[in-house]
């Protein structure tokens, strides 16, 4: 058991005991249980697992950020998060379109950003991905 | 002395000026509350953010070299002025840009660039000699964080292509409803926490890191991690400014308000005293034309 913190720039969206995650690490799926040797480590768009003391599993979908694990204590730097049941799949597959549409856009225009563009397109397809995974529809 | 006309339609003015001033003060107080909420809301995630930074700093070894570090010589300076979109708030926006010019004094024209968020601010600088690089206006008292995407992006962009060696921020920093400090803070290059691990981290970390030093696990790598994790950072930073330069604009409005309330009042009851006293002058004038007359006829 260790404590979690699920920190957003718009909030503290978690801050609760629990027994492990499972994260989307940039080197891959990472599983954190209690005692973890310190950790830092960038998160990419994907799938995060909390497993919670009662051994409940609870899955959200993380935009991207940052894990460390010290001391018993994980702090997750999430850009977004939201739990699975919550993605609005028709928002998603708006940003979908719209960053690859800007992508498409880059021979023309050269104010896009490329890396905001890629990674708020990565950002839709993870959730688009996630919800189609969980057959929900 | 003014007639009794005069000094009644004065009153009926100071009394919908009144009126105005009180909404508009309703009007900040209730945008400060959502702002005052929005500040403290993402306080958390940049205070976790510099202690990872710090722990980063302390569990990487060797020179960690990123290009919002470039500590150079500085020959180009980009001051980045937030004030408000709107007047009728005190002194908020005046002593912003005082203390704004007092930082462009130092340097000549040549030396620096602005870059003016807030209408006041593009207003203000319009007519004079310092060059502005861009400017974001139109925020309508609020976050937006298209916009504050976009002026981190621009800026960063401008210190990595070497078209400025350093980068000021000057904002209200939010402290209380009655109270912000003009802040002039260097945005970039950042500090390298390496360089300054002790003091940057915070005095939890930095009493912690002294008993007991950790090895940390990087996942790529540091560099890589650096490389995600400043943009970040900087973001962030930003965020936190504009975000308490907006408390801080409401409050300094709700304030003004207030004092203008005040100040409306005490007018409205001085005209009410002088109406008054005319009144009854006049009453007494009339009375003794009355008097006098009969008595000439008397006579």
């Amino acid at each position: 058991m260790f404590k979690l913190s699920v920190v957003t720039p718009i909030a503290v969206y978690f801050e609760e005991e629990v027994s492990s995650i499972v994260a989307p690490g940039s080197d891959g799926y990472l599983g954190i249980l209690a005692n973890h040797a310190p950790i830092i480590t960038s998160l990419e768009p994907g799938l995060l697992t909390i497993k919670d003391t009662n051994q409940n599993e609870t899955e959200f979908a993380i935009g991207g950020g940052f894990l460390e694990v010290s001391g018993n204590k994980a702090t997750i730097l999430a850009e977004s998060i939201e739990p699975l049941s919550e993605i609005d799949l028709a928002r998603a597959e708006a940003a979908c379109k719209r960053g690859k549409d800007r992508i498409a856009g880059l021979f023309t225009d050269e104010n896009v950003d490329m890396e905001r563009s890629c990674h708020s397109l990565a950002k839709a397809v993870n959730r688009i991905n996630l919800v189609r995974r969980s057959g929900r529809n | 002395m003014a007639t009794l006309k005069e000094i009644r339609s004065r009153i009926k003015s100071v009394k919908s000026t009144r009126q105005i001033t009180k909404a508009m003060e309703m009007v900040a107080a209730a945008k400060l509350r959502r702002a005052q909420q929005r500040v403290a809301e993402a306080r958390p995630y940049a205070d976790r953010m510099n202690d990872m930074l710090g722990s980063l700093a302390e569990g990487a070894s060797g020179d960690i070299t990123h290009p919002y570090f470039d500590n150079r010589e500085v020959k180009k300076r980009t001051l980045v002025i937030v004030v408000s979109d709107r007047g009728l708030c005190g002194s908020f926006n005046a002593r912003l840009l005082r203390a704004a010019d007092d930082w462009l004094a130092q340097y000549s024209t040549s030396e620096v660039e602005l870059v003016v968020v807030g209408k006041r601010a593009l207003d203000y600088y319009k007519s004079r000699p310092y060059p502005i690089a861009a400017s974001y206006i139109d925020w309508g008292g609020a976050m937006e964080y298209e916009k504050s995407k976009s002026l981190v992006s621009f800026l960063t962009k401008r210190f990595v292509d070497g078209e400025t060696d350093l980068v000021n921020v000057i904002y209200a920093s939010f402290v209380s409803t009655a109270k912000n400090i003009v802040t002039n803070e260097q945005y970039l290059p950042i500090d390298n926490p390496a360089s300054a691990a002790d003091t940057s981290v915070s005095s939890e970390k930095a009493s912690e890191s002294k008993t007991s030093r950790k090895e940390y696990i990087f996942e790529p790598s540091p560099e890589k991690i650096y490389a995600s994790l400043l943009p970040s950072y900087a973001l962030t930073k930003m965020l936190t400014a504009l975000l308490d330069s907006f408390a801080s604009e409401h409050s300094a409005r709700m304030i003004a308000m207030n004092t203008a309330t005040t100040a409306a009042g005490d007018m409205i009851d001085e005209l009410t005293l002088n109406y008054n006293k005319a009144r009854q002058g006049q009453i007494t004038k009339e009375l003794l034309e009355i008097v006098s007359g009969a008595e000439a006829l008397n006579g």
